[in-house]
């Protein structure tokens, strides 16, 4: 899929998105996360009810070539992980912002969202023309 | 600090096609263009060709020198025929591996060395210590090699050479002109398919990549040679094995002629056949959908018993394989293990090889 970086989200310098909605997110890498990795072949997630501090490493994400962790671009509580994407990981690469998401969070700090970047200020740190 | 990486006489063309460049080998060398498992499943069901230039390409020509060369690794060279090769190792003198190379003999006593490009200057040295009176021209820098590989690969090569193709057995290679221009093919390949290796002059090398792309074959990088190869069930010099290594440690001891009366390190593997190996490199399939990578520690029973050398999750199998090391007592085709993925145990078996068989 081409790389794009949809208006309407969130992001980090880690390469996760963040969809807000109310005080949930919805999270998952972007595309250029996607691109980046090539063909996706595992990702391991938390469980429902566990907690994580911005920063902290909430799971990995591997191509056939290279490992990477996965980064909670915000403090919350796992409320929800996408089985489907952990059963096929080729979801994550077909649709990243979509069916690819990988956990639905109870944000704990709403403060934190004003840290993140925009579509255009993450496009900038990646240097790509979309 | 930045080191000079060196550039095939196709790098251009790599970067112009998008080509993810990455340094291997001291070389700066295409790992995908369009994607690994893209390339990969072009080589398992049609045609790839791979940019192979970075390894390195030594002539060895000499009176007698057939003997020499002889001495100098496992197998029975002498027994070959012009127009058959042979892959074999270079041994030091404890019988550890120094490389894994191919041996074509061309005429009695005329040999081409085809050796990994990251040990081409340490074999260099090595040959030319212990080839004293031979003469050994290394061409690596002026010479393309392509390897053209699949199940379709005859058929495209044809129609670029005259040479016989069909009378060119696995193994076997010929001197033919490709385009026009004179060019070294031998049936040989690091994927488990069909496929043939060719090298020529740069400039020539170049126009034959341009025309076999011109075909619809599909440019292939190290990341799909690595995936298939290890589908094969082939080895990785500096992965699977170094110097600290013997060949009856690595699964290639049908490499070893017994009866040879002398070779470098024909002593130590003596002994070591008849004390046995303490450990073993195989094959292993993991449960579930993690991938084990180079370096994971292998368990049984509570216990570290060995270390993965390759693993992936590759495009054909698709499920997560490597090879590692083990316990020699552990080491037999069934036998459950367990592999230490980033703080979990997975449960893992040791199967037989290769993975993928191109006829099963």
């Amino acid at each position: 899929m081409a790389i794009e970086f949809p208006q309407e989200l969130k992001y980090v310098d880690t390469h996760e998105y963040l969809r807000v909605e109310g005080d949930t997110v919805v999270i998952g890498v972007t595309s250029y996360a996607v691109e980046q990795l090539g063909d996706i072949v595992f990702v391991a997630l938390p469980e429902a009810g566990e907690q994580f501090n911005r920063g902290d490493s909430f799971g990995s994400i591997e191509s056939v070539k290279a490992v990477e962790e996965l980064y909670a671009p915000v403090s919350g509580t796992i409320l929800a992980v996408n089985q489907a994407a952990v059963d096929d990981p080729s979801l994550i690469g077909v649709d990243p912002y979509g069916d690819g998401w990988l956990v639905i969070v109870r944000l704990g700090d709403t403060e934190e969202l004003s840290e993140t970047l925009s579509a255009e200020e993450y496009k900038e740190r990646v240097g790509v023309e979309t | 600090m930045s080191e000079t990486l060196k550039r095939t006489p196709l790098y251009e063309h790599h970067r112009r096609l998008g080509a993810r460049l990455v340094p291997f080998a001291g070389w700066e060398m295409p790992v995908q263009y369009s994607g690994i498992t893209a390339e990969h499943l072009a080589v398992r069901t049609a045609v790839g060709v791979f940019d192979i230039s970075h390894m390195g390409k030594l002539a060895l020509t000499g009176p007698g020198i057939t003997g020499r060369l002889d001495r100098l690794v496992p197998s029975n060279l002498a027994k070959l025929s012009p127009g058959q090769a042979q892959y074999t190792l270079l041994l030091d003198e404890a019988g550890g591996i120094l490389d894994d190379i191919i041996l074509y003999r061309e005429e009695e006593d005329r040999w081409v060395a085809i050796v990994n490009g990251a040990t081409s200057d340490k074999d260099r040295t090595w040959l030319s210590n212990h080839l004293k009176e031979d003469v050994l021209v290394d061409s690596t820098a002026e010479q393309v090699l392509l390897a053209l590989q699949g199940p379709n690969a005859q058929a495209v090569l044809a129609d670029v050479t005259g040479a016989d193709l069909a009378a060119l057995g696995r193994y076997c290679h010929c001197r033919a002109t490709v385009l026009g221009a004179p060019a070294f093919i031998a049936r040989t390949g690091y994927t488990g398919e069909d496929g043939f290796e060719i090298m020529l002059a740069a400039a020539a090398g170049v126009q034959l990549w341009e025309a076999l792309l011109a075909h619809g074959v599909l440019p292939c990088g190290l990341g799909a040679r690595d995936t298939l190869r290890l589908e094969a069930a082939m080895h990785l010099y500096g992965q699977d094995m170094d110097e600290s290594v013997t060949p009856l440690e690595a699964g290639l001891a049908w490499l070893i002629d017994w009866s040879k009366p002398e070779f470098v390190g024909h002593a130590r593997l003596r002994a070591q056949k008849a004390e046995g190996v303490t450990r073993r490199l195989v094959g292993f399939e993991v449960e579930g959908r993690q991938p084990a990578r180079p370096g994971y520690a292998i368990v049984a029973d509570g216990r570290p018993v060995g270390t993965v050398t390759s693993g992936t999750v590759p495009p054909t199998v698709a499920r997560p394989i490597g090879l590692g090391y083990v316990s020699a007592e552990l080491s037999q085709p069934g036998t459950p293990i367990a592999i230490e993925m980033r703080g979990k145990l997975v449960n893992a078996r040791v199967v037989k090889r290769p993975f993928y068989r191109r006829f099963p």
